[in-house]
């Protein structure tokens, strides 16, 4: 396998992040990643985001114009990068805050409503999981659940750890899955 | 063997300095090496040890200068406009004979260019960038990895020599997140009889580049060529990856190289034998490698990030044996797999 991932969002949504616990979960499992935020002269509420690449065997450039799977979190995000999905491809989308209809029709559009279910769980931060979740629900060759559950140890901060059960249980809810 | 951990670049060489034992780290910022000097600013201090942010890029190089000449482990680090300012320092550290170490991460020029990763620097920081006959030793690591491993290795190499080693990154290696093992100590321990300690029990010493006596400068001059001779002999490293058997070889290095190694992986799916060649010192280049790897080959694809600055040495080196071919993204690009390949295809079969 050779998986080219965006995520996408304002900044303070946590998708730098949430490419470092995909990153840290698939390492886990044994593939190569690579992780790299986009840090060019960024606006003021645009949009922050990062590539990760998880593959088998080498990994060649940090980034791509193109991407296999697109994880966007907000309207910019999804202006900005409908465009760059592969044929082929998955996009998706955190329908609590985007009400633009996507226009492609050569993808496949799934949708999260990633800051309700995060509500739900508890938590006013923890969309990013919710999002996590249904990807990895739909790309299960990405990294197993229990890695991804298993990384929220290592990529965030010790003093925010005490809400990594919230964000396992958003994680989970994100992917279909009954808590 | 330590944990396999998500590193970035800039924080893998930066531990990898702490491990090697960096004693002085002299900061200016510059995007996009900043965490460089952020993760210095937080460790140093914790294990007792000297981080100074200087008021400009030629005195973060003087104060390595200085630092060094007392026998100390130090480094500065900055990215191209950066390392252009830097400069007038190496030519004192190479005619004082002091080690040291200096990290650039490329960025896109000329000028202040932009903030992405570029390869536009190989002629200043390999071809010299400061007065007189020297060299710098370069390594250009292509991983995190690399970048960790020769990072600690470019400061026992500084010091067996006397010379400052440079490592020849770029903004995307600077900035990427990689699975890393971070290098055990080696352990290496050079003597120092030349530092600057003081003088107690022993007659003052004077470290210095101005040589201005009858003939002097020239007998220094010919000391410089022997150890770069010896540097030459001992030093030069280089990956040879599917060379053997292939039609068509590409050199290339650092990021680029990850880019056309895919490409060869593609092209042999199509049955087509290419493979890759990559300096990994770029100073010494590894010409008399490069040669024999390249002969009887039908073509040489020289890929970089820059206008093409490495293919003259590539050319040098192959000496006309084998056509050499050229593929460059200036600006900050990265190369597509699609295109390495695609220009690898144009040759037929």
């Amino acid at each position: 396998m050779y998986s080219e991932i965006l995520f996408a969002g304002f900044g303070g949504q946590g998708v730098i992040l949430a490419g470092k616990i995909l990153c840290i979960a698939a390492m886990h499992d044994g593939k190569n990643v690579s992780h790299i935020p986009s840090y060019g002269a960024e606006m003021r509420g645009g949009t922050a985001n990062c590539c990760v690449v998880i593959s088998d065997g080498l990994i060649a450039s940090p980034v791509t114009p193109k991407y296999d799977i697109a994880v966007v979190m907000n309207t910019p995000s999804l202006l900005k990068f409908e465009s760059a999905v592969r044929p082929g491809g998955k996009l998706l989308i955190n329908s609590s805050l985007i009400d633009v209809e996507p226009t492609r029709t050569d993808i496949e559009i799934i949708k999260v409503d990633a800051n309700d279910i995060s509500e739900k769980a508890g938590s006013h931060k923890a969309a990013n999981m919710a999002m996590l979740g249904k990807l990895i629900a739909v790309e299960p060759e990405l990294c197993s659940p229990e890695s991804l559950y298993a990384a929220l140890d290592v990529a965030i901060s010790e003093r925010n750890r005490k809400f990594n059960p919230v964000n396992i249980a958003v994680m989970k809810i994100g992917g279909g899955i009954d808590v | 063997m330590g944990e396999r951990v998500l590193l970035k670049g800039n924080e893998a060489a930066s531990e990898a300095a702490l491990i090697a034992g960096c004693t002085h780290y002299f900061a200016y910022p510059i995007t996009p090496q900043n965490e460089i000097s952020a993760y210095m600013a937080k460790r140093m201090p914790k294990l007792n040890r000297t981080f100074l942010q200087a008021e400009s890029e030629i005195a973060a190089c003087n104060m390595v200068y200085g630092a060094a000449a007392t026998g100390a482990r130090a480094m500065t680090s900055s990215s191209s406009p950066g390392i252009a300012l830097k400069q007038e320092s190496f030519g004192y550290i190479a005619g004082a004979e002091v080690p040291a170490v200096v990290i650039n991460m490329m960025r896109g020029g000329p000028g202040l260019g932009n903030i992405s990763g570029s390869q536009g620097d190989y002629n200043m920081c390999v071809k010299g960038g400061s007065n007189g006959d020297f060299h710098n030793l370069v390594y250009a690591p292509a991983t995190v990895q690399e970048l960790a491993d020769l990072t600690l290795k470019a400061f026992d190499v500084a010091e067996k020599y006397r010379i400052l080693t440079l490592i020849l990154g770029d903004g995307y290696l600077a900035q990427m997140s990689e699975p890393c093992v971070l290098p055990e100590p080696s352990g290496f321990k050079a003597e120092k009889p030349w530092a600057l300690t003081g003088a107690e029990g022993r007659p003052a010493q004077v470290i210095n580049s101005l040589r201005l006596a009858d003939g002097v400068l020239e007998v220094h001059n010919r000391h410089l060529e022997e150890k770069y001779k010896a540097i030459e002999a001992a030093e030069v490293m280089f990956e040879n990856f599917h060379c053997d058997d292939a039609d068509f070889v590409l050199v290339t290095y650092g990021t680029a190289s990850r880019v056309c190694k895919a490409a060869v992986m593609n092209l042999r799916k199509q049955g087509i034998k290419a493979g890759v060649f990559r300096p990994i010192t770029l100073w010494p280049f590894p010409s008399v490698a490069l040669a024999a790897a390249v002969a009887g080959k039908k073509q040489v694809l020289t890929v970089e990030m820059s206008l093409g600055q490495m293919v003259a040495d590539v050319r040098l080196a192959v000496n006309g044996a084998v056509p050499v071919d050229f593929l460059g993204r200036p600006g900050g690009a990265v190369p597509m797999v699609d295109e390495v390949t695609e220009r690898v295809l144009s040759y037929g079969r």
